[in-house]
């Protein structure tokens, strides 16, 4: 395969042997973190066929004298969050034209939206007026919606770890992986949102 | 082994860190090493003494069963026993093994120098001794380990009778947790290495099949692992902090936690004997001197395995109030999953089909591996059917069914892989004799314990009890011998292994004449593998043609000899 062409006529052992650890994962580590986000992507289809299921077969779904999820207020999150995914892109555009500073910033803002996220989660949680030993409809929306909240806080915290090495010098001679698997987790965890929203707060 | 070269290369004595493998490097196995090939030594040998214990345990069911009393043991340890032996089995001795296997030889046979991520190698081998201890604490907690067979079915798994929050199910829950946190690293990183660090040259259908086999099961763990988590994470849930995913008392469906458990746990078994089933492609040529019979349709066959199994899961549950329809839909992708299967033991037994063969312990034993395995495959057509499987379920025929699959087939194809490859593994020849010994124990204890499940089942009776009507006795006592003879049966092996790794003859670098990267390099392969990166130009299995299999020399072995070509001189080596 081409990805790992190597001149024959070289001396390989040597040039290898120097390279051996870092350089060797270099090449393969976003290949591998999509797969891996992939087969992570399981568990949430794995959850949601669990809520299709309980909900279209379960005899009393809501608990006792709950109407439904307010809608308006998961929505601002929504929006928040789903646009994060656009500024965590141009902050990644910034820092392959190597900008630092427009990076920073705009990564940022991308920390500010998801804690903005996690802030609105949780002050919902608070006002809500069930459990999640409220029935099977409270353990699935507390599930979800937590499973997925744990995801948003470690997006976070990969970006606020990104965030600090991005003033290590040299930080990027070896690639941009750790920025670009960041970015593609924010991704992930936008686009499992919004499947999670239609599913819970649409499709009441 | 008449063959093999017994004078050491002078480059092996100069060589400055002791080559993996070899005897008097035993240390490296104890330290946290990123050589792909420590890690798979590593994880054959940690999932054989899982091996050892879980059958410990299975010899304590058989004593308990060779009377129709429950006399040996108490019957809510017998409950642990069993539930402790398919555990173990599955999640402490197949899954590490074959990861071993896979660790050890698809580096080498894709001409890679390690895997893609040799740290998270390492790291998710070294969870393996983790959640091994976790599992075999769960004996000394209060109430003794869980109970409720290596399904955990709720309601059952959500009983807690002592009420501690440390009980046996949530420890077992815990290992399965982390064993599934281990087979992710382990499949997103063997998948990663072969998409993408094969040597040049060798496009998909050049490679090996058994790292066609070994791609196919490790996919099934990616799509199909999340989901038994997910059901697992929610049992979890139920048993500590009190939601009701799973719990029909407050108003919770235990059939969805079997969707989630089977949906995984049934292409498990493929996970399990995908591998197995590259072994036997890899072995059956070399002993039989032919090429693979129908190389590109057995590799296919793995992938239409692989799909299909994602949608049998169901078969497992025609008992559990399944609506009819579906019944029939997954009787049907059930029956259509032995077209593939069959395919494969076709092309298996055309390739030994007048060829000349050798009769090794590693091919006695993938010969009989593929007679158990063929055995298994028919009771397995006939519990396909939804009929006959509601006829027998949870009796003895399910159990002797899935035992002649995963210690007829999946043992001695493992066995058949240590015998192949334990020369390049190590650098010395087992001793053939020994060899023989432990083929004929294991195989007639075996079919000596296995082969009675049968006839008991079809008289009904059930598994999972401690005692019985007197009318089984007859075929429980024959088991029960057998039982004990299997165990006797890996006494001859362990003898064999350790005394052949310190004192066997010295191989040469391709005792059987076999052709593949990994029979390039000497033995044991040195660190990093090659020399220099092999260049493929044949596809695998060039047994009677002479076509060279690589255009440069990745193992530099033959340079010292000026008078004739590298590559003329490998080619005439594996041919002649």
């Amino acid at each position: 395969m081409s990805t790992t062409s190597v001149d024959p006529n070289l001396n390989t052992k040597a040039a290898s042997l120097e390279g051996h650890g870092e350089d060797h994962e270099e090449d393969h580590r976003l290949f591998g973190f999509i797969v891996f986000l992939l087969s992570e992507s399981v568990i949430f289809f794995s959850f949601f066929t669990g809520y299709i299921v309980f909900k279209t077969s379960a005899g009393d779904w809501l608990p006792a004298g709950f109407e439904g999820l307010e809608v308006r207020e998961p929505l601002i999150n929504t929006a928040v969050l789903v646009s994060s995914s656009f500024v965590i892109y141009f902050a990644e555009r910034f820092l392959h034209k190597d900008n630092l500073w427009g990076f920073r910033i705009f990564w940022l803002l991308t920390m500010a939206m998801g804690s903005f996220f996690l802030y609105g989660q949780a002050v919902e949680w608070m006002g809500l007026p069930f459990g999640f030993t409220s029935g099977v409809f409270g353990g699935m929306f507390y599930l979800l919606t937590g499973f997925h909240g744990l995801h948003v806080f470690t997006g976070v915290l990969l970006q606020g770890i990104m965030l600090g090495r991005s003033f290590i010098p040299n930080n990027y001679e070896e690639g941009e992986f750790g920025v670009e698997a960041t970015s593609w987790f924010w991704h992930f965890v936008d686009v499992i949102w919004i499947l999670l929203f239609i599913l819970i707060y649409v499709w009441q | 082994m008449s063959n093999a070269t017994l004078e050491v290369k002078p480059s092996e004595q100069q060589t400055p860190t002791p080559e993996p493998g070899a005897p008097d490097n035993w240390r490296r196995f104890f330290s946290f090493s990123t050589d792909h090939k420590v890690i798979g030594i590593q994880y054959i040998v940690t999932a054989f003494i899982f091996f050892l214990f879980g059958g410990l345990l299975a010899m304590l069911m058989r004593g308990e069963l060779i009377t129709p009393e429950a006399d040996l043991v108490d019957r809510t340890v017998y409950n642990g026993l069993f539930t402790m032996h398919g555990t173990i089995m599955l999640f402490m001795w197949t899954f590490p093994m074959l990861n071993g296997l896979a660790n050890y030889l698809v580096p080498l046979m894709i001409g890679a120098r390690d895997m893609a991520f040799p740290r998270l190698n390492a790291a998710a081998f070294w969870l393996v001794p983790v959640f091994g201890v976790i599992l075999t604490a769960s004996f000394f907690v209060p109430g003794g380990p869980s109970q409720s067979g290596w399904w955990a079915y709720p309601p059952v798994s959500l009983q807690n009778p002592t009420g501690n929050l440390i009980n046996g199910q949530a420890l077992w829950l815990l290992a399965v947790a982390l064993s599934g946190v281990s087979s992710i690293m382990g499949a997103v990183n063997i998948v990663t290495t072969i998409i993408r660090m094969r040597a040049p040259g060798m496009g998909w259908f050049k490679m090996p099949a058994f790292c066609w086999t070994v791609f196919s099961a490790q996919m099934i763990q990616l799509i199909g692992l999340p989901a038994l988590t997910a059901g697992a994470v929610m049992l979890l849930l139920d048993l500590t902090v009190g939601t009701s995913f799973f719990d029909p008392a407050k108003g919770g469906d235990p059939v969805l936690y079997q969707h989630f458990f089977w949906f995984y746990s049934h292409p498990a078994v493929y996970v399990i004997i995908l591998p197995i089933f590259g072994v036997f492609s890899e072995v059956f040529p070399v002993y039989s001197r032919k090429p693979l019979f129908g190389y590109r349709v057995v590799t296919i066959s793995s992938v239409l395995i692989t799909i299909l199994s994602l949608i049998v899961w169901v078969h497992h549950m025609f008992a559990s109030g399944t609506p009819g329809w579906m019944r029939m839909l997954f009787m049907f992708t059930t029956m259509a999953i032995s077209i593939p299967t069959g395919i494969k033991v076709f092309a298996w037994v055309a390739t030994v089909w007048g060829g000349k063969l050798r009769l090794t312990s590693a091919m006695l034993f993938a010969l009989g591996g593929l007679t158990t395995f063929l055995f298994a495959g028919i009771t397995g057509i006939m519990l396909s059917s939804a009929p006959f499987d509601i006829h027998v379920n949870n009796t003895y025929f399910v159990v002797g069914h899935f035992h002649y699959v995963i210690n007829g087939a999946v043992v001695m194809g493992f066995y058949a892989a240590i015998y192949h490859w334990f020369p390049k593994m190590t650098g010395r020849m087992y001793y053939e004799g020994l060899g023989k010994l432990h083929f004929a124990l294991t195989f007639i204890g075996i079919n000596l314990i296995f082969l009675p499940m049968h006839p008991l089942g079809l008289m009904g009776m059930p598994r999972r009890v401690a005692s019985y009507d007197p009318e089984f006795a007859f075929w429980n006592v024959i088991a029960s011998l057998g039982g004990f003879l299997l165990g006797v049966s890996t006494l001859p092996f362990i003898l064999n292994m350790l005394s052949s790794w310190t004192q066997g003859d010295k191989a040469g670098d391709n005792p059987w004449r076999a052709i593949g990267l990994e029979w390039l390099v000497s033995s044991p392969p040195p660190h990093e593998n090659f020399e220099e990166i092999p260049i493929v130009v044949s596809p695998p299995y060039g047994y009677g043609s002479d076509e060279p299999l690589v255009s440069n020399n990745p193992g530099g072995i033959l340079e010292e000899e000026p008078e004739k070509t590298p590559i003329a001189n490998l080619a005439g080596k594996a041919n002649s």
